[in-house]
């Protein structure tokens, strides 16, 4: 079971690298979540895959009988909202450039970086 | 609870500013605000007279509970951005100069950044300190793309997807050692990592090393930091230099220093010629621009470059310097780019050629920038020769003596940079003939802000006694075990 | 503005308050079950997207308690403030008390932890809500 999941998160992170390389800015935002959902799955297998049990004390009893880990689940959860916040400021954010800038290429985005002029001097900055 | 006072008090200031209409919550604002240095003050107190402080949330029993620790260092950086907050507010009083736009989100991510680096310098576990720095994080980009134009997204752009790498490593980092020792709690995961095979904690080590260095702007990671800074307001582009990088670096000091102490030896090798590379693609950078805030982003790289020395020492000296190089680094720097913005205000521009004539127009000024800027190449008597004075002896003390030869070629090239500001700004005439400088209107806040500032450095400066004791302190009880 | 749903509408007359009140069976099923706050107030963020599926994102928003931002600073302020009783009992922060009330036919368990679960529900709501009804309302715009 652990090496599936292993090879899910190792396909996962590899598919999201490959996407988030891309000069595309969808792609390379969606590339990033991608690579946070499997690290996040990383988060989750990290505590190791005992048993299926929801890990719930059982009314009357004092010990957790055989239940999965529950500190990954609770790092998982959290790992899961930020990178779900993450992820809605990312498609605001490339929703805005797409408006402003017109183009979904970032090799195109020079605005807060302007390139050289005459060769080699650096560009004025606009100030605001 | 004073332990949590530098999480608690921000955050609630934060929240209750989103529920109150924009008319209070400057005003809100300010009363958090205020109350920060307090707290920041009775916490140094009372770990300078009684140790270190610690609480477990929800009073779990250790290593599950989420701990929280505040030793010398914890405090002394907790009062820096407690300090850096306060300068900004009141530079915002103001309004001019280059302020950030009153925008209704502007005081709770403020507050809501200064929350997450405060929690992060408290916290005593792994885990807990990725979410501080995701809300560090998720303030700094709203921060940065608030005044909304084209250059601004672009630089969120830039720095969102580099930082959110970062973190994604932190908290893979974080899940590996996790899996090795079954730990978060920094005690317990320095005590399981000391007892695995170094097969293992070496590469974990190297990636927790790693999401760190790009957090702090180390070479070869630090491309977010000039791609995104000089878009900022000045309030905020001083609280991002103070304070940003800072939890990056801290965040080494702690873990290398302290909590995974003894670190594999390679580990610093490594660290040492990043730190190397770094202050020299720094200060070359600084040298090839003629933005002001550009040169300036591009020296806090520098800067980072010999704290970063400092912490590859690795020896509680080496670290005492570190922390040290942090608190001078972040006060000079911050008032460095408030001097920059008041020759924005003067001038209209930040480019070096497009500005002149200041010190005949602003003699104060120059005088405030030619202290800061002796400062900063490290002149004493100066916060910065003490700082690079200590870092230089240790380096050399412990027979690096190619790194110490290193620091003190990238401090020449510093001095190149600063003369140029010095000679562009405030020695050559204006460009434009019919120049005047502008009524010193509504500057008041703004000025007081940076003499606060001022009077900080200075004192620093002249009497270091105490500065460096502290420090010395610092480094020691960091590996006494906080 | 495009064609009404009107089947969707009639259905949603009973739709959204059932769901409204199976989200907060859920917050309170949270204390000894599979439940809580996260759970109880993704279902009380469906209910809000389900209306304004159905009328518009406006409409969603104007049958929220609050405004989306407010509703979940409220929430997080809530979680924070359901930490400092215990500190008030010289217990550290974030230290829950439980209180058993006696009633005339069974107990009434009370506690801090409902407080803590109903600020997770309120943010939960107040932010993924948020962020749901201004995407759904750019569509609209759009359309």
């Amino acid at each position: 079971m652990i090496w599936a999941v292993a090879l899910a998160l190792a396909a996962v992170i590899a598919a999201g690298t490959y996407l988030a390389s891309s000069r595309d800015l969808l792609r390379c935002l969606i590339g990033l979540a991608l690579v946070g959902n499997g690290i996040n799955l990383l988060v989750f297998a990290s505590g190791r895959l005992l048993s299926q049990m929801p890990p719930f004390v059982a009314s009357g009893a004092q010990q957790l009988a055989v239940a999965a880990n529950p500190l990954p689940q609770a790092l998982v959860l959290t790992a899961i909202v930020i990178s779900f916040v993450l992820l809605c400021f990312s498609l605001v954010l490339a929703i805005r450039l797409l408006q402003t800038a017109g183009s979904a290429d970032t090799a195109k985005l020079r605005a807060a970086e302007p390139v050289a002029v005459e060769g080699s001097k650096p560009a004025l900055e606009e100030t605001a | 609870m004073l332990v949590l006072t530098p999480l608690l008090v921000p955050l609630a200031t934060a929240l209750v500013c989103l529920l109150l209409p924009p008319a209070w919550q400057q005003r809100a604002s300010l009363a958090g605000a205020l109350l920060l240095p307090a707290c920041g003050l009775a916490l140094a107190g009372e770990v300078v007279s009684n140790g270190p402080l610690t609480v477990v949330a929800g009073g779990w029993p250790l290593p599950f509970g989420i701990e929280f620790a505040a030793d010398r260092l914890s405090a002394a950086l907790v009062l820096v951005a407690a300090l850096m907050l306060n300068v900004v507010l009141l530079w915002q009083a103001g309004g001019s100069a280059d302020a950030a736009p009153a925008a209704p989100t502007l005081q709770p991510l403020l507050q809501g950044l200064v929350a997450g680096a405060g929690a992060a310098f408290v916290t005593a576990d792994l885990f807990n300190l990725y979410v501080w720095f995701e809300l560090t994080l998720i303030c700094a980009l709203g921060l940065l793309a608030l005044r909304g134009g084209l250059r601004q997204l672009d630089a969120t752009l830039k720095y969102f997807v580099l930082n959110v790498f970062g973190t994604l490593l932190l908290l893979a980092a974080v899940a590996l050692l996790y899996a090795a020792t079954g730990q978060l709690n920094f005690r317990a995961l320095g005590a399981a990592t000391a007892a695995l095979p170094a097969g293992i904690a070496l590469p974990l080590l190297t990636l927790l090393s790693l999401a760190f260095l790009i957090k702090a702007a180390a070479f070869p990671f630090f491309a977010w930091l000039p791609a995104s800074y000089h878009t900022l307001p000045a309030p905020l582009l001083a609280l991002f230099s103070a304070l940003l990088a800072k939890i990056g670096l801290y965040a080494l000091v702690r873990t290398l220093g302290a909590v995974f102490q003894p670190a594999p030896d390679l580990l610093f090798a490594v660290l040492g010629w990043i730190a190397v590379v770094s202050m020299l693609s720094g200060a070359l950078g600084a040298a090839y621009h003629w933005d002001l805030r550009r040169i300036l982003a591009f020296h806090s790289i520098s800067q980072i470059g010999y704290i970063l020395l400092a912490i590859a020492l690795a020896s509680p000296a080496g670290n005492a310097a570190a922390i040290l190089f942090m608190l001078h680094h972040s006060l000079v720097k911050a008032a460095l780019i408030l001097t920059a913005a008041l020759i924005f205000h003067a001038c209209g521009h930040y480019d070096l050629r497009r500005v002149g004539g200041l010190y005949a127009g602003r003699p104060g000024l120059s005088l405030v920038f030619l202290l800061l800027a002796l400062s900063l190449i490290g002149i004493p008597p100066s916060s910065g020769f003490w700082s690079k004075f200590l870092v230089v002896r240790q380096t050399l003390l412990q027979g690096e003596y190619l790194w110490a030869a290193f620091a003190l070629a990238a401090g020449a090239v510093t001095l190149y940079s600063m003369l140029k500001i010095w000679l562009e700004a405030f020695w050559k005439p204006h460009p434009d003939e019919s120049w005047r400088a502008p009524a010193n209107d509504r500057l008041l806040p703004a000025h007081a802000a940076l003499g606060g500032l001022l009077l900080l450095i200075l004192s620093f400066g002249l009497l270091p006694e105490s500065w460096i004791a502290y420090v010395m302190a610092a480094a020691d009880s960091l590996r006494g075990g906080s | 503005m495009g064609p009404r749903a009107l089947l969707a509408e009639i259905f949603l007359r009973v739709l959204h308050p059932a769901l409204l009140l199976a989200s907060l069976w859920i917050l309170l099923r949270g204390h000894n079950a599979p439940g809580g706050g996260f759970i109880g107030g993704l279902l009380a963020v469906a209910a809000s997207a389900a209306v304004a599926l159905t009328f518009t994102a406006a409409e969603a928003r104007r049958r929220l308690p609050l405004p989306p931002t407010p509703l979940a600073a409220l929430g997080v302020l809530l979680a924070l403030l359901s930490g400092l009783p215990g500190v008030l009992g010289g217990h550290p922060f974030l230290t829950h008390l439980w209180f058993i009330v006696p009633l005339p036919v069974s107990e009434l368990p009370l506690s801090t932890v409902i407080l803590f679960d109903l600020g997770v529900y309120l943010a939960v709501w107040g932010a993924v809500g948020g962020f749901c009804l201004s995407l759904l309302a750019a569509v609209e715009a759009e359309r």
